[in-house]
């Protein structure tokens, strides 16, 4: 029981944490637009965008100086009149799909989009085939006639026999 | 058939350590991870129009790169690797390609100071101070360089610092295709 508290607390710890460290971005004051609504726009941009230094964080997240300037950028082309398809595309155009953090669903990445499917779908089939294989082997062999009436008889008194017969 | 499922999953993992073992030979060859393939490859170069670094000289634009194979290096006097690389430069200019730099995110003064120091290679240094020319390069860090063609097409990127292999090997030939 002691564990379990421990556990959950552990696990409250973790929830907290990370709910802090999600409001912990990158983005300085300096850089934010005064139009909330851009601002938010630039946002939700800029989280799906790679930063292309660190490669596993978006521009959103990043310190990094490339980061800074794309984020500068993105909020220019907003400011500008972009919508953010254009925007995306602006950035895609320079750098490839590689900076979008959710690539596209394209011929290049269908083994991507539908691997994981695909693999869940074999596995699933492998292990219906291969238990219905082991139902079969497994199966436990109908009682012979000597067997029943023995049984019979240990139900009907307990006197049929047998070593455990007490 | 039995025994043939049975080594399914020995079968699976000779793929796996066969695909591990050719990226690793690929990574030896320097093709790493993370190596961002440049989308601008085969594309005319962007339009830029940079001041020069040295007062007097005339600008750098997008229109002067017609007519000569140009290899354009951005550097800057606070990157490490720069520094590892500009002793190279001179070999492109002497196979006869016009070597244009692009001081990157710098202090003009810094600039200077370092070219004085190391040497200027290049047949005219431009600055790019906010960076904006070198985001639409796909630029996404220094030094990188690009070799371009002399009606404008970037054909050859360099991440990262040019070594003398990558010059005699890649740059030099493609630069001497280019120029027929």
């Amino acid at each position: 029981m002691k564990i379990r508290r421990f556990f959950l607390l552990f696990l409250l710890g973790i929830a907290v944490a990370t709910a802090f460290a999600d409001t912990a971005r990158a983005v300085l004051p300096d850089e934010m637009l005064s139009n909330p609504v851009l601002e938010r726009r630039a946002r939700k941009i800029s989280e799906g965008l790679r930063c292309l230094v660190c490669q596993n964080e978006s521009i959103d997240d990043s310190d990094a100086a490339l980061a800074h300037d794309l984020r500068i950028l993105v909020r220019k082309r907003l400011l500008a009149g972009d919508t953010d398809a254009q925007v995306k595309q602006y950035i895609v155009s320079r750098y490839g799909n590689y900076v979008l953090l959710k690539p596209p669903f394209d011929a290049e990445t269908l083994g991507l989009w539908l691997g994981p499917g695909a693999l869940l779908l074999f596995g699933a089939a492998a292990a219906v085939f291969f238990y219905r294989r082991k139902d079969g082997v497994a199966e436990t062999p109908r009682l012979s006639g000597e067997e029943r009436a023995r049984l019979d008889a240990l139900m009907n008194g307990g006197q049929g026999g047998g070593e455990n017969a007490s | 058939m039995k025994k043939v499922f049975a080594m399914l999953p020995v079968a699976v993992f000779a793929v796996l350590v066969g695909f591990f073992i050719y990226r690793l030979v690929l990574i030896d060859h320097g093709d790493t991870p993370n190596l961002i393939p440049s989308v601008m490859i085969g594309r005319s170069a962007p339009a830029f129009d940079l001041p020069p670094l040295f007062d007097g000289q005339p600008h750098f634009a997008a229109k002067d790169l017609q007519g000569k194979v140009t290899l354009i290096n951005f550097f800057a006097s606070w990157c490490e690797a720069c520094r590892a690389e500009h002793g190279f430069l001179g070999e492109v200019k002497q196979a006869g390609i016009r070597l244009i730099g692009i001081d990157y995110k710098d202090d003009p003064k810094d600039a200077k100071a370092w070219l004085a120091r190391m040497g200027d290679p290049y047949d005219e240094v431009v600055t790019d101070a906010d960076g904006r020319t070198a985001i639409n390069f796909g630029l996404y860090g220094v030094p990188e360089s690009y070799l371009i063609d002399k009606k404008g097409v970037i054909r050859f990127k360099q991440t990262g610092e040019l070594t003398p292999d990558v010059i005699r090997s890649q740059v030099v030939p493609l630069a001497r295709e280019l120029s027929r």
